[in-house]
């Protein structure tokens, strides 16, 4: 299970969400308002739009296209039309930079 | 156990049979006329994506749900408690869903027949199969579905004109000014567009306007709005008017029957009576009535939202807007607009943005969670597109 590099954490400033490919995949990696970070799979599990696009309020993602809501905590769907949960993965901060472990 | 039967495979009966499914029941049946499994039906008036093409199916898991397609409901026996097939079947319940949905209105002049409609796959399919490139394509109203198809047949190479009544393009449910971009957009594409026009009659390869113009027209088709599907209600003498008339538990004149979507006529604790006549709001109508009808709690709360999808813009409203609200306007990105609307009290009512789907999906998304919260924002802070409005979701 490698770490990979996201980005430095000042690249993504509190209460906002970027896009990660690695790969051929791509996750959404949140930074909350209260210096937590979460990751997600990128995708809606509606219709495949990315959530980084997305608003991100508390542990909230909100989906921008049909309005879908996730907790970025356990990928939980919270809100119609989605019923999939998302896949969470471990986040961590080291020497300054985002790392997420992927498989 | 208690013996659901849900009439209407669309977004408001599926939604339903999930949220009874989840929570434990096993007797739910669901009727559906059309002979397919759910689909979406968005998607039918947008461009086909190329990967999954015009049908989508409903996604969500029925297992545990008698779903039986190709079955109409004929009639409904309130004494009995039985619902009557086409084919003489009677299945009983105790608890009935009338998720019915709505039918595209028919265009009432002379030759009117002639012109297409747009509401199932089927409908989707023959305006598809006569859309050749190059051929010509006479849109009747200016509304979302008109429009969308406008851009779709475009798309497709069709000489597209939409023939309208009223003097704009969306009526009521799309303040002005988006409006007015939105048709922009579709002129700049070559779409063309006649507003204040009269039908006389649609005849064989054109369509004839009040004024006389002859508009030659390989395909025609009517997208003059929707009406409630409320045969089944009606003949069961459960209350109707524009809609099955049910108060915001869903619930009709009749306590064992509920009805949601398109066809329900809702008692909106924040609106009052209203038909919506949106994904969204039959989505939740069904989730809604899926608790109720179990006996558990719950009123309709959500805020009415849709979305509609136009060449490269994207327009979403949430709450209900009204052209006589206060206003204040937002730019977004170079083609793009929000409009929030205010309550008499400054509170945000309701707002509409149109421009690329990222940014007019996070506005809305905000706008609506302000709304829910009776949030005040103040005018000077909503009109600057730089400021993050999502601190006056903590304010009390
Ligand atoms: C082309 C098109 C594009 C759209 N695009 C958008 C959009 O972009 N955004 C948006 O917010 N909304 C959109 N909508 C609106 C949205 O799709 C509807 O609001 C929604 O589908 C309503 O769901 P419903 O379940 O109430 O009704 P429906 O989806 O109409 O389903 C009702 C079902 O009940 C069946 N039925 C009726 N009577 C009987 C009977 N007696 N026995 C058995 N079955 C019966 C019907 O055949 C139908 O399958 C669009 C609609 C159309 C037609
Ligand atoms: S694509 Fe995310 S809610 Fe539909």
């Amino acid at each position: 299970m490698p770490w990979i590099t996201v980005c430095p954490l000042d690249e993504l400033p509190r209460g906002s969400v970027r896009r990660f490919d690695h790969g051929g995949r791509t996750w959404a990696v949140y930074r909350t308002a209260t210096d937590e970070l979460f990751c997600t799979d990128g995708l809606c599990t509606h219709e495949a739009v990315h959530l980084a696009d997305g608003l991100l309020v508390d542990y909230e993602i909100e989906c921008p296209k049909h309005a879908g809501v996730f907790d970025i905590r356990t990928g939980e769907a919270l809100r119609l039309p989605p019923c999939v949960d998302l896949e969470t993965w471990p986040v961590r901060l080291h020497d300054g930079r985002i790392e997420i472990e992927i498989d | 156990m208690t013996r659901y039967v849900i009439v209407g495979a669309g977004e408001a009966g599926i939604r339903a049979a999930a949220s009874l499914r989840a929570a434990g029941e096993r007797e739910i049946v669901v009727l559906s006329a059309e002979p397919i499994a759910p689909y979406e039906r968005p998607p039918l008036s947008k461009p086909p994506d190329p990967d999954r093409g015009l049908l989508r199916p409903i996604g969500v898991d029925l297992s545990g749900v008698e779903l039986r397609l190709g079955c109409s409901a004929r009639a409904i026996d309130r004494r009995a408690r039985t619902v009557e097939l086409a084919t003489g079947e009677r299945i009983p319940y105790d608890r009935l869903l009338l998720a019915t949905g709505a039918k595209q209105r028919r265009l009432a002049c002379p030759g009117g027949d002639r012109a297409l409609l747009l509401r199932s796959s089927d409908d989707a399919r023959a305006i598809h199969a006569r859309a050749e490139p190059g051929a010509r394509a006479v849109i009747v109203g200016a509304g979302l579905i008109g429009l969308e198809l406008a851009a779709t047949l475009r798309v497709r190479g069709l000489e597209v004109c939409v023939v309208e009544l009223a003097a704009r393009a969306l009526g009521r449910a799309v303040p002005a000014e988006l409006a007015e971009r939105l048709v922009e957009r579709h002129r700049a594409e070559g779409v063309l567009f006649l507003f204040g026009a009269r039908l006389e009659a649609v005849e064989a390869g054109a369509v004839r306007l009040a004024d006389g113009t002859r508009l030659p027209a390989d395909l025609v088709v009517a997208a003059i709005g929707v009406e409630p599907a409320t045969e089944l209600a009606e003949a069961a003498d459960l209350a109707c008017a524009n809609g099955i008339l049910v108060d915001s538990s869903l619930r009709t004149s009749d306590p064992a029957i509920f009805a949601a979507g398109d066809c329900a006529a809702v008692d909106h604790p924040r609106y009052g009576r209203v038909r919506f006549e949106s994904w969204r709001m039959a989505g939740e109508q069904g989730r809604l009535a899926g608790r109720t009808m179990r006996g558990e709690a719950g009123e309709l709360t959500a805020l009415p939202w849709f979305w509609s999808d136009q060449w490269d813009l994207s327009l979403q409203v949430v709450g209900r807007c009204d052209p006589q609200r206060q206003a204040v306007l937002r730019a977004l990105g170079s083609p793009g607009l929000v409009r929030f609307e205010l309550d008499p009290t400054g509170g945000l009512a309701a707002a509409a943005a149109l421009g690329p789907a990222g940014p007019v999906g996070r506005a809305i998304r905000l706008v609506e969670r302000l709304i829910e919260r009776g949030a005040v924002v103040p005018p000077s802070t909503l009109a600057d597109p730089e400021a993050d409005l999502r601190p006056f979701l903590r304010a009390p």
